[in-house]
């Protein structure tokens, strides 16, 4: 009860945050309007038992990220209204059947599949347990250093790439 | 079918889904269309970590490597975007013309 209670709070605070983000003229306010759709699935993330990554979206992509978007947005002065940038009635239009049809059809697939047959529920009880056993670090972890220890190295060679890429990319010409 | 938390989970991250692809159609700042493909990016984590409660935690390995290569994109496209306003002198989609041609 509690549960559902609090799914239904961040679910349309997430909802709203989203819908808003793509509504409000001023960059900064949509950028504001991101961060709590971000915290609002965070608190999803706790509900489905994803306590590491309920911690890593607060740090990663409401901090740290989403601090670097406000920074550019700063940079450039973009924080006054611009009018010009909605799009038109027939983008608008688009837009919302692309949306609408892309909802319906995903969600279509979530009423009529049925995952029970995806994974038993032996497997549902062997990740519960796993996550009793070790805690939501630990049952992360296991995998992320075992079978998937080589991505996760070439994970700090993508971010130096990227670091180096955006010093190079943003760097003034020489005249 | 029972509209259990995950299965709720799973239309909410349709939803946030069509909302960052509408807002992708919709808007013409190439930052606020980059705020809409990190959105969808996260829609796209929600249905993971569903996902890693029946079928085990490599999903939320995964959404560990969406989160970082994100964090890459992100760094590597506001530098392309700060790039392109010191050329045009504005973030503008529909202006951006440099590999049209």
């Amino acid at each position: 009860m509690m549960e559902s209670f609090f799914f239904l709070f961040f679910a349309v605070m997430a909802a709203a945050g989203a819908i808003m983000m793509i509504a409000s003229r001023n960059p900064v306010s949509s950028l504001m309007y991101l961060v709590l759709a971000f915290f609002a699935l965070s608190g999803i993330f706790v509900l489905l038992d994803a306590h590491f990554l309920a911690a890593v979206q607060v740090i990663v992509y409401a901090g740290a990220i989403m601090v670097l978007f406000l920074f550019v947005i700063m940079l450039l002065n973009l924080g006054h209204r611009e009018d010009i940038d909605m799009r038109g009635h027939v983008a608008r239009l688009v837009a919302l059947v692309a949306g609408s049809a892309l909802f319906a059809a995903v969600a279509a697939l979530v009423f009529r599949g049925d995952r029970t047959t995806l994974a038993g529920e032996e497997s549902r009880l062997a990740v519960e347990a796993m996550v009793r056993s070790r805690g939501a670090v630990g049952a992360l972890a296991e995998p992320l250093f075992t079978s998937y220890l080589v991505p996760f190295e070439l994970t700090s060679l993508l971010l130096l790439v990227a670091i180096v890429g955006a010093i190079v990319l943003a760097r003034r010409r020489a005249p | 079918m029972n509209l259990d938390i995950e299965n709720a989970s799973l239309i909410l991250s349709a939803l946030l889904f069509a909302v960052g692809t509408a807002g992708v159609l919709v808007r013409r700042n190439a930052i606020i269309v980059f705020m809409c493909v990190e959105l969808m990016l996260n829609a796209v984590n929600l249905s993971l970590v569903v996902f890693s409660r029946s079928l085990g935690l490599e999903a939320q390995v995964l959404v560990f490597f969406v989160m970082a290569v994100a964090a890459a994109e992100a760094a590597v496209g506001l530098a392309i975007i700060i790039a392109i306003f010191r050329h045009y002198e504005g973030v503008d989609v529909d202006r951006f013309n440099l590999l049209r041609w």
